[in-house]
C-alpha cells in the first residue's frame, strides 16, 4: 500500500476523495482550510470534476452540501468550530430531513485559541442533532473514518458530525492510502414528505430520528475506533477520547486500562464495563468536559469520575503530554525553567499592508474624537487593536462591526465606525448593512478590501470586484459611498474623508482597496515561473 | 532510536521549509515521523515553531513533553530561548546568532548571548551572512539545516542532501544547487 505525508487536514481531505466525494462546501477557517485547500488541487478530484470552490459563508455550505447529498451525491461540508454557529440552523435540521446520498459536517475545533476567539467543543452540536460523531486520534484514523463514516450516514439516513482539533488538523504524519472508489450515482430524493419540513412531516421525522439512536449506539458499542485494552493491573480507568488517547500511551505506555473512545454516541456498555474494572475513571478528552459529563451521568453520584471539572486535569486550554503526563503520576523531565532573556512576539500587520494605512487614519481620527469607538471584525485587520494602532473597541463574531456600531448609534454613540474586511463583509456583513440603510442609522463603515480572504492564506473573496454593486444594491446613498487606495502617502486624504463622513447622519460607506501584499507576491512569483 | 525537534523562529523566515527537507529524508529512510506545525494567524511576524518527531518505533503524541526535546533548531536567538523548558538535559541548541528585532521590548542582546552561551550545547552562527557569502541570501535556512545535520543523528548528511534535491526540484535545478551549497556551507561551519 502507498503512504504519503499528510496533515491531519489533508489525510480527511484525501480520504473523502477517495470514499468517491462528489462535492466539498466551506469558508476558509483556522485550522480547518487545507481540507478544500487539498481537495482544490487533487489530480483525482480535478479529472472527476469534484466540487470545490469555497462557499460564502458556513451556512450557504453546508446547504449547499445538503443539496448535492439531496442529489444522491456525496458531500463533505468543512468549517472552524465557530462555523458551526454559522450553519446551526441548517446543521441541526438536517438531520430531521435526513439525507440521501451521505453527508459529513466536519467542524475543526480550536482548544487554546490559536487563532479562535472562543473553545467551544463541536461535539456538543453532534449531541444536540442527535447524529454521529467521530473524531480521529491520528493521521490514519481520520483518512480511513471518510469512508466509514459515509457509508454509516448512507445506511443511517443522517448526516454525521467529524471533529478534530487543532494537533491533528495541523500534524503531519505517514498515511496508508487505499484505491479510490467510485462516485455515487446521480439519483435525486424523491421522498417529498421528508424533505418538506411542515410541522406534520417535521414530528414524523424527529421520531424516526429517535427511533435511530439505539442503531447509533449499537454501531459505536461495536466500533473498531472504540477499542477496549483492558486486562492491566491498577485501580484507575482511563476513557481517552479523539487525540487525548496518544498523550496517554505516551505518557504510560501500556500499563493502564483504557478504553478509546473515537465514536459516539458514547459506548455506554463499555464504560460500565471499565468502571466495573476499576475503582476510578479518568476522563481525557480535548476541549469541553463533554463526556466526563456524560460518564458521570452514566455512572452516577457513587463513582468516581475525573477530568477537566475535577482539577485532575486543567479546566481551558489544549491538552498536552504534560497535563496529561501529570494526572497520571508521571514525572516531569524538564530540566530548565523560563529563560530570563525573552519578550513575547505577537503577530502582527504585515510591512507594506493596506490595513496598515486605514488604521493610520483611523489612529488620527481617534485622537481627535476622544469619543469615538471603531468597532472591529474577523480578520487580519483585527491586529488593529494590539500596538501600534490600538484602534479597536471590539471584536466579536463574523460581521459583528457593523451591526455593533449601529446598535451602539441607536444609543447615542458618535461617531460609531466599523471596520470589516472584504471577504467578512460578504460572509456576514451585507444584512447588517441592509438594517443600518433601512434606519438610517449614523454609522461609518469601512470595508477594507485587500481582494482575498487574508488571515487564513489568501483565499478567493465571494465579493470581489462587487462592493460597490452590492452597497449600492443594499440602498447606499452613492455620495456617501466612497472608495480609496490605501497608501501611506493617501492617509491624510483618508483621515479628511473620514472627518467628512463622520459628520453625515446616516451611513457611510468607504472601501479601501488594494491587493494583500502576501498574495500580490505569490501571483507575482506565479507570472514569473509561468514566462 | 528516536530524536524530538523543535524548530523555531519567527513567521516568514522558512521553518516549515526545513521542516519539509527533513520529513522528505525521513520518509525516505523508513522513520515514523510526526510534525505539528502553526498556521494561521501566528504566523504574521509573530514567534512560530513546528515539533518535529523522528522514530524508527512509533510515535504516539504530536507534541513533545517539557524537558524531553533533543534539538531545539531556531532562526533566531531569542526564539531559541523560547522553548528552553521543552529541552533535556542533554539536549543542544543550534541558531542563529543574529537577533530578529521587530518589537519594541526585544532583551538587551549581551546578556540574551550570555544566557544562550551557558547552556551546555550551543551552535550558533550568523546564518544569513554565511547565506549571503555562498551566493545564496535566501538560503539562511538551509545553512541552519546544514549546522544541525551532525546533531540530527538519526539521518545522514546524505539523505538529507537528497532531500533537498527532491524538495527543490520543481524549482529548477539552480535553485536546487544553490540550496545545497547554502546546506553544505552550514554543515562545514558546524563541525570547524
Amino acid at each position: 500500500m502507498e503512504k504519503k505525508l499528510l496533515l491531519g487536514d489533508e489525510a480527511i481531505a484525501l480520504g473523502a476523495i477517495h470514499a468517491g466525494l462528489s462535492g466539498v462546501y466551506a469558508y476558509p477557517g483556522t485550522p480547518s482550510t487545507e481540507i478544500t485547500e487539498f481537495i482544490q488541487t487533487n489530480p483525482l478530484a480535478k479529472e472527476r470534476g469534484i466540487h470545490s470552490h469555497w462557499s460564502t459563508n458556513e451556512k450557504t455550505a453546508m446547504e449547499a452540501a445538503l443539496g448535492m447529498s439531496y442529489a444522491g451525491k456525496r458531500a463533505l461540508v468543512c468549517m472552524k468550530h465557530v462555523g458551526m454557529n454559522v450553519c446551526a440552523d441548517a446543521f441541526i435540521n438536517s438531520a430531521i430531513t435526513g439525507v440521501n446520498g451521505g453527508l459529513i459536517v466536519l467542524a475543526a475545533d480550536d482548544p487554546s485559541m490559536h487563532s479562535s476567539q472562543n473553545e467551544q467543543d463541536s461535539r456538543f452540536y453532534g449531541k444536540f442533532a442527535m447524529i454521529p460523531i467521530f473524531e480521529p486520534s491520528n493521521q490514519q484514523e481520520a483518512y480511513d473514518m471518510m469512508g466509514k463514516a459515509f457509508a454509516l450516514s448512507e445506511e443511517l439516513k443522517e448526516p454525521v458530525l467529524m471533529r478534530i482539533v487543532t494537533r491533528l488538523a495541523h500534524s503531519r504524519a505517514a498515511v496508508e492510502v487505499k484505491e479510490p472508489k467510485e462516485e455515487n450515482a446521480f439519483s435525486p430524493a424523491t421522498d417529498n414528505a421528508h424533505w418538506v419540513l411542515l410541522p406534520g412531516n417535521a414530528k414524523r421525522n424527529y421520531n424516526d430520528l429517535i427511533s435511530k439512536q439505539t442503531a447509533m449506539e449499537q454501531d459505536s458499542e461495536g466500533s473498531e475506533y472504540n477499542k477496549k485494552e483492558f486486562g492491566k493491573a491498577g485501580n484507575l480507568g482511563i476513557i481517552a477520547c479523539g487525540i487525548g488517547y496518544n498523550y496517554v500511551h505516551e505518557a504510560v505506555g501500556d500499563s493502564m486500562n483504557v478504553l478509546k473512545v473515537s465514536q459516539y454516541p458514547l459506548p455506554a456498555a463499555a464504560i460500565k464495563e471499565l468502571a466495573a474494572k476499576s475503582e476510578a475513571l479518568l476522563v481525557v478528552e480535548d476541549g469541553q468536559p463533554v463526556v466526563e459529563d456524560g460518564v458521570r451521568a452514566l455512572l452516577g453520584s457513587g463513582y468516581t469520575v475525573k477530568g477537566r471539572l475535577t482539577g485532575d486535569l486543567p479546566r481551558t486550554g489544549e491538552l498536552t503530554p504534560d497535563s496529561v503526563g501529570k494526572a497520571l503520576g508521571k514525572e516531569s523531565s524538564a530540566t530548565y525553567g523560563t529563560a530570563k532573556n525573552l519578550a513575547g512576539r505577537p503577530p502582527q500587520l504585515c510591512q507594506g499592508c493596506g490595513h496598515r494605512d486605514v488604521y493610520g487614519a483611523l489612529r488620527e481620527i481617534i485622537d481627535e474624537y476622544p469619543d469615538a469607538r471603531v468597532f472591529g471584525d474577523i480578520g487580519c485587520y483585527t491586529l488593529g487593536a494590539l500596538p501600534p494602532f490600538k484602534a479597536l473597541a471590539s471584536c466579536v463574531d463574523m460581521g459583528a462591526s457593523i451591526t455593533m456600531a449601529k446598535g451602539a448609534a441607536d444609543a447615542g454613540l458618535r461617531p460609531a465606525i466599523a471596520v470589516i474586511g472584504d471577504s467578512t463583509f460578504t460572509h456576514s456583513g451585507m444584512t447588517g448593512l441592509l438594517d443600518a440603510i433601512n434606519e438610517h442609522s449614523s454609522i461609518t463603515v469601512i470595508i477594507s478590501d485587500n481582494l482575498t480572504t487574508g488571515m487564513t492564506g489568501g483565499q478567493d473573496s465571494a465579493g470581489t470586484n462587487k462592493y460597490e454593486a452590492i452597497c449600492l444594491g443594499l440602498g447606499m446613498d452613492p455620495a456617501h459611498l466612497h472608495v480609496v487606495t490605501p497608501l501611506p502617502k493617501n492617509i491624510p486624504a483618508i483621515a479628511q474623508l473620514l472627518r467628512e463622513e463622520i459628520a453625515y447622519e446616516g451611513v457611510s460607506v468607504i472601501i479601501p482597496r488594494r491587493e494583500c501584499i502576501q498574495t500580490a507576491a505569490r501571483h507575482a512569483r506565479e507570472r514569473r515561473l509561468k514566462s | 532510536m528516536k530524536v524530538d525537534i523543535i524548530l523555531c523562529g519567527v513567521g516568514g523566515q522558512g521553518i516549515l521549509s526545513i521542516a519539509t527537507v527533513i520529513g522528505e529524508a525521513s520518509t525516505e529512510a523508513g522513520l515514523y515521523l510526526k510534525q505539528a506545525e502553526v498556521h494561521g494567524m501566528s504566523q504574521r511576524g509573530g514567534d512560530v515553531q513546528s515539533n518535529l518527531r523522528l522514530s524508527t518505533d512509533p510515535i504516539w503524541s504530536d507534541l513533545i513533553p517539557l524537558g524531553e526535546t533533543d534539538l531545539i533548531i531556531s532562526m533566531e536567538p531569542m526564539e531559541a530561548l523560547r522553548y528552553l523548558p521543552y529541552l533535556s538535559k542533554q539536549g543542544t541548541i543550534v541558531t542563529s546568532s543574529k537577533p530578529f528585532i521587530n518589537i519594541p521590548n526585544y532583551p538587551d542582546e549581551a546578556e540574551l548571548m550570555a544566557e544562550l552561551d551557558s547552556m551546555p550545547s550551543v551552535v550558533k552562527l550568523d546564518i544569513e551572512s554565511v547565506a549571503k557569502d555562498s551566493g545564496n541570501a535566501r538560503g539562511a535556512n538551509m545553512v541552519l539545516l546544514g549546522m544541525a545535520a551532525p546533531y540530527l543523528e538519526i539521518l545522514s548528511v546524505e539523505q538529507l542532501r537528497k532531500a533537498i534535491s527532491v524538495i527543490f526540484a520543481r524549482k529548477g535545478e539552480a535553485v536546487v544547487e544553490a540550496n545545497l551549497k547554502a546546506f553544505d556551507c552550514g554543515v562545514a561551519a558546524s563541525k570547524s
